[in-house]
């Protein structure tokens, strides 16, 4: 037998093909790719038509909702896909194939990342683009504000990504995933204040909904989004930035600790 | 190195109950060893004791002089010598036969050129068909093409053809020797006996989480010199008699008879029989 090299590929190499095998795979489910990327466009276009009305000076409904979509996005994107991929993967067997190569675990997480990374991207443009297209949405107008966004972005995709792997323990079959997973986001959604203005919900709504991320993700994507004016409208009175993301850099490291500890590439 | 797989005393318990019993084994470098023993008798914790799947109790196990038990970083050199081929899985239904196998050898550090690896498998033809649209035995083939493609020194077969309509079956053993005839070692875990037969230098049988015997399949429970069954009519009755010398046996029947022998036949016990006395089984 021939000598073989001791020399193996690095973790990173082997993720950057897992991140194109992933995108390559997303593409072709071509089914699930139009459901994801449309389905908040078509709550957009149903909450923008119905809630046409300004809240506040200046901001409409549909400018407060972009903002909550975004966040939602974030959720949606990292959280909610993997939670539902990854049981299935481990039911088909990939992971537990996978495992008997010399693939390492971290490639694996890298090529997710990279998925996530590329449909909260595609997720984001489309809100926007829809929204300025059809209701009126404001984009912000200054570089502070972007480079917001894009921190906002980045570290609530990665917060949503490890959480997202570490839930994947929770569904007992990748049958019953979604059934798990969908009603976790749908009830955060409407604590979050993604569907309403965040001050009108109840009190204990709105203190449950503050120990979750997601909250945090629209109060971060209104800042971007709605004037500072409206800041004086939100629970503290202020955007709280620093806060907000503090709590999001907290879920990633408790995601992370979780998502290491309790990953199975088997079925029990 | 000539041992492939050196393990002693191992030993696997689920709860009160011990899955692996005390099991000794020694693979030679070049072999196909086949792994026989019914549902339950430890033949699957076993091998993925020795894939590094799971861990054991006790008792020391070396697969290419490495611990399969090790953990972190050393299992990634370890795991690039090896091949697995686990049941049958499902997955990459949504990739073609050729982004499967060149995606997965760039796992690899020394990999086999993927065209050459769908070309042993026969898959050609098949190259840029999606996953989800291969049969079952060309599905099987390509789980192989995946647990080879990474050039192993040790391949691990498990009940590699379930599900084969018998051409199938032997275009897949012609295969496994032609591994074999390129240096692999290869396990085998099988259900059939005759594929046992058909490819294995050695078989080891295991029941109860111990090995009963491990032999040539030909010298398995001692079918070389086991004795015949004789059997014949007697007017109404259908008589037999085992005896280790059958020609004498039927030359004394045929004196008794004038002509033919009602209803004789002579029968050796295949491995089957064999098998299926030693894991005190019956014929159904």
């Amino acid at each position: 037998m021939s000598k073989r090299s001791t020399k193996r590929p690095t973790a990173i190499s082997i993720g950057l093909q897992r991140g194109k095998l992933e995108i390559r795979q997303f593409m072709r489910q071509r089914e699930s790719v139009v459901f994801t990327m449309l389905f908040p466009l078509i709550l957009l276009a149903i909450f923008g038509s119905v809630f046409s009305d300004s809240i506040a000076e200046g901001v409409t409904f549909s400018q407060y909702f972009v903002a909550g979509m975004i966040a939602s996005g974030l959720v949606n994107t990292g959280f909610q896909q993997l939670a539902i991929m990854i049981p299935m993967e481990r039911d088909f067997g990939t992971l537990k194939r996978l495992r008997g190569t010399p693939m390492p675990a971290s490639s694996y997480f890298i090529g997710k990342a990279i998925l996530v990374t590329l449909s909260m991207l595609i997720q984001v443009a489309l809100l926007l683009a829809a929204g300025v297209a059809f209701f009126g949405v404001n984009l912000p107008t200054t570089a502070e504000k972007w480079l917001l966004l894009a921190a906002l972005l980045v570290l609530g995709s990665a917060c949503s990504t490890v959480l997202g792997i570490a839930f994947s323990n929770v569904p007992k079959s990748g049958r019953g995933a979604s059934a798990v997973v969908s009603p976790v986001v749908i009830v955060l959604q409407f604590f979050s204040g993604v569907f309403f203005v965040f001050t009108d919900l109840p009190q204990w709504m709105q203190q449950v909904a503050a120990v979750f991320p997601l909250k945090w993700m629209t109060q971060g994507a209104r800042s971007v989004f709605l004037p500072d004016s409206f800041a004086t409208r939100e629970v503290a009175g202020n955007w709280e930035t620093g806060k907000t993301f503090a709590i999001i850099a907290a879920w990633l490291v408790l995601g992370l600790l979780w998502a290491v500890r309790s990953f199975k590439w088997e079925r029990d | 190195m000539n041992t492939v797989i050196n393990v002693s005393g191992l030993r696997k318990s689920y709860g009160s109950t011990a899955a692996v019993n005390g099991v000794d084994l020694e693979i030679k470098k070049g072999e196909i060893f086949a792994l026989l023993g019914p549902n339950g008798a430890g033949k699957t914790t076993t091998v993925e004791i020795l894939e590094g799947f799971r861990d054991r109790d006790s008792g020391d196990v070396r697969v290419l002089d490495f611990d399969p038990a090790t953990k972190g970083h050393a299992g990634q050199l370890w795991r690039d010598r090896l091949g697995i081929v686990l049941q049958s899985t499902l997955d990459a239904g949504d990739l073609t036969v050729y982004e499967s196998v060149s995606h997965f050898a760039h796992y690899y550090g020394s990999p086999k050129d993927a065209r050459e690896v769908i070309e042993l498998v026969g898959l050609t033809e098949k190259s840029d068909a999606l996953g989800r649209t291969l049969s079952g035995g060309q599905r099987r083939r390509l789980d192989v093409a995946l647990g080879i493609i990474g050039n192993p020194e040790l391949i691990f077969l498990d009940e590699p053809t379930t599900g084969f309509d018998p051409e199938a079956r032997r275009a897949f053993w012609a295969l496994i020797k032609k591994l074999r005839d390129e240096g692999a070692t290869i396990i085998l875990t099988t259900h059939y006996l005759d594929e046992a037969e058909a490819l294995a230098d050695r078989v080891a049988v295991i029941n109860k989480g111990q090995i009963i015997e491990i032999a040539t399949p030909d010298q398995l429970g001692g079918r070389a010199n086991s004795l015949a069954t004789i059997t014949w009519r007697e007017g109404d009755v259908l008589r037999s008699e085992r005896s280790a010398h059958p020609t004498d046996f039927v030359k004394k029947l045929s004196e008794k008879f004038t002509g033919e022998i009602p209803e004789l036949s002579v029968k050796r016990a295949s491995l089957e029989d064999i098998y299926l006395e030693m894991i005190g089984g019956t014929h159904e």
